[in-house]
């Protein structure tokens, strides 16, 4: 198994009296609510905190893209993917993002990608989402289209990276007469990795999984139980297609605290998930569900599912469906082994760092997570697989 | 007599239609909410016209067709159905995207249309009058802001939830109109350049106090369009036919009896 520290860079300085204003923390939250001076300090001690897990011994670090927000201050990853690129020696470095169908020419990933691949010598995890609904509404964007352009955008990405330019692409979405990508991908055999993050969906899954692509899927912040279930279908999806998943096919996404005990973990983590869960998160169903980006018949699902229970999120019901893992090094190795042995995932992505979490207390995480956690993990699942 | 509901294959796609009366032709073109059910003003409607209300492709029971990109499929599509129905001299008449499409149909080929009423159509702009973020709103935040008159929106509010088969048509009308008007919002940026080439009489409506698509609009509209004429609806939402059907008709009527006498 691979241990990576992903991060979504929250505005931590949130005015979290916002909500008595406002419905959501997107889309419609004045960016008056962020100060320049606060985020200076902000992006350069999150920096600091990525390059240090390079130090601690990460197989990986990840960078995220949201738009609008104070959920998550990367709308454009590359810039922290670059200036990781020279900071970071060994760590593979995950751009996940982008969020393809927001984009009107998909090209500019497949160079920004290809670029820090050169400069990293292919260090580079290529992400590629569809981005959540409200990014819809901040970039205008139609979802109606969604679905279309994320498999457009992909093709001419893949296009781009595969065939010797210049070749033409013809799409309903895109259409280039040259498409002729420099610098050319560092991983060209036959291009860097691929990660599709999802909140869950077996459409995305069945693509992932088919034998031309295998894409590593990558299940984002969901109780336990949904996380098996999602993965169980990846798995069933490959020996339906005649051969087996790899571990290396399956990813997981999660917020991780660990401390010298529970008790010590709960204490600490307690306000700093709940601000992210229930302020950090906050959006209406307009902003989260835009028409066309799921299924008419998951939407009805999510509608159904939704009014029957609309509970709020505490530090205790994510540790109870196993959204959150919180605890001594004791409890979150025994629960992570245990997860990893019963679902069988091959990346494990820690946001050791959420909501209002301070800095000494996002290193303290880091420190003993690498330290206690990450090499017991290591020893246990290699000696399963050998 | 109840309305007579049935489905006709055109081009290729399929349609669900309600009809009922006889008399001159009106074609209804319904907007975002679809056409679902009959209502009141149709009725009255029929008392003088033969009123044809198509649920349009994306919509209710009607196919979603793969060619379904945008306004100007729409239009074409329903030039297909003026001609397969045979008909000559319609009143079309349209609603908020409806209106949007009846005027789209009009700038292409008028030659099958006695006269044009547009009901706060959408698709245009006028910059610095900003329509209502319909895609944003909650459901007690459409009902609200769809009437003037509260009463109405309470009553919507107070209706039962949708069954399963109901949710899914109200997200497939959502999806359509999301299809036809999320981006550049509820807007073709080339109509206003064509509509000089209405050349039916027509007749402009609107609520006075339109959220969704405010009042403003409706200046804009008498100016592009030659031989038109314009009617403002007082303490009146952007439903006119449902909150003030009786003023609705009454106007309606009116219009097509003065110019197609």
């Amino acid at each position: 198994m691979k241990f990576y520290f992903m991060h979504l860079m929250p505005y931590a300085d949130l005015d979290l009296s916002y909500d008595e204003k406002h419905n959501s923390a997107w889309v419609t939250l004045p960016n008056t609510y962020y100060d320049p001076k606060k985020g200076h300090q902000l992006y350069n001690r999150y920096l600091d905190e990525l390059e240090y897990a390079d130090q601690l011994g990460f197989d990986g670090i990840c960078v995220n893209e949201h738009h609008s927000n104070a959920y998550g201050l990367m709308p454009i990853p590359g810039v922290m993917a670059g200036a990781l690129a020279r900071r970071t020696k060994n760590v593979k470095i995950a751009i996940l993002g982008r969020a393809l169908p927001l984009l009107n020419n998909p090209l500019t990933v497949a160079e920004e990608f290809a670029m820090v691949d050169n400069i990293t010598g292919g260090r580079l995890i290529a992400g590629m989402v569809r981005g959540i609904g409200a990014e819809y509404h901040s970039w205008g964007v139609n979802p109606a289209f969604s679905h279309e352009r994320f498999q457009e955008a992909h093709d001419l990405i893949l296009q781009a990276w595969t065939q010797p330019g210049p070749s033409v692409f013809e799409g309903k979405h895109y259409n280039f007469e040259y498409v002729n990508v420099w610098p050319r991908v560092y991983q060209d055999n036959p291009h860097p990795p691929i990660w599709i993050p999802s909140q869950g969906s077996s459409e995305t899954i069945e693509w992932a999984a088919h034998p031309d692509r295998k894409y590593t899927y990558l299940q984002t912040f969901a109780s336990v139980s949904t996380v098996a279930r999602y993965m169980k279908m990846y798995k069933d999806v490959a020996a339906g297609y005649g051969y087996e998943a790899a571990e290396d096919q399956l990813g997981w996404s999660l917020p991780l605290y660990v401390a010298e005990t529970d008790e010590i973990a709960r204490r600490e983590a307690k306000d700093h998930i709940e601000a992210f869960l229930q302020k950090f998160l906050r959006m209406p169903m307009e902003m989260l569900l835009p028409p066309g980006y799921t299924s008419v018949k998951s939407m009805v699902g999510a509608m159904s599912a939704k009014a029957g229970h609309s509970m709020k999120q505490t530090i205790d019901s994510v540790i109870e469906e196993g959204k959150f893992i919180c605890g001594s090094p004791a409890t979150v190795r025994e629960k992570l082994e245990e997860y990893q042995a019963q679902i069988g995932f091959g990346h494990l992505l820690t946001l050791l760092q959420f909501g209002t979490l301070p800095a000494e207390l996002t290193r303290k995480n880091m420190e003993i997570y690498s330290k206690e956690v990450m090499p017991y993990l290591r020893n246990v699942t290699a000696r399963r697989v050998a | 007599m109840s309305f007579t509901e049935s489905f006709e294959t055109v081009t290729g796609t399929k349609i669900r239609l309600m009809r009922k009366g006889t008399g001159s032709p009106l074609l209804f073109l319904h907007g975002a909410s679809g056409a679902s059910r009959w209502l009141p003003f149709m009725e009255k409607l029929s008392e003088t016209h033969e009123v044809i209300v198509p649920e349009h492709p994306g919509f209710g029971a009607s196919d979603s067709p793969e060619w379904l990109d945008n306004i100007s499929d729409l239009a074409f599509f329903y030039l297909d159905v003026l001609d397969h129905l045979g008909l000559e001299k319609v009143n079309l008449v349209g609603t908020s995207i409806g209106g949007w499409l009846a005027a789209e149909i009009a700038i292409r080929n008028a030659t099958k249309l006695g006269s044009l009423t547009v009901v706060a159509p959408a698709g245009i702009r006028v910059k610095g009058v900003r329509k209502g973020d319909v895609f944003m709103w909650n459901p007690e935040e459409t009902a609200r802001n769809l009437f003037h008159d509260q009463a109405f929106a309470e009553a919507m509010l107070a209706a039962p939830p949708p069954s399963k088969e109901g949710m899914e048509i109200l997200l497939r009308n959502k999806l359509t109109t999301a299809k036809l008007a999320w981006e550049p919002r509820f807007l073709n940026p080339d109509l206003h350049k064509w509509l000089h080439r209405v050349s039916v009489p027509t007749l402009i409506v609107w609520g006075d106090n339109d959220k969704a698509m405010p009042v403003g609009y409706a200046p804009a509209w008498r100016d592009l369009i030659p031989n038109s004429r314009l009617e403002i609806i007082e303490n009146c939402g952007h439903l006119p036919q449902i909150e003030k059907a009786d003023r609705f008709v009454e106007l309606v009527n009116g219009f097509i009896g003065e110019v197609t006498r």
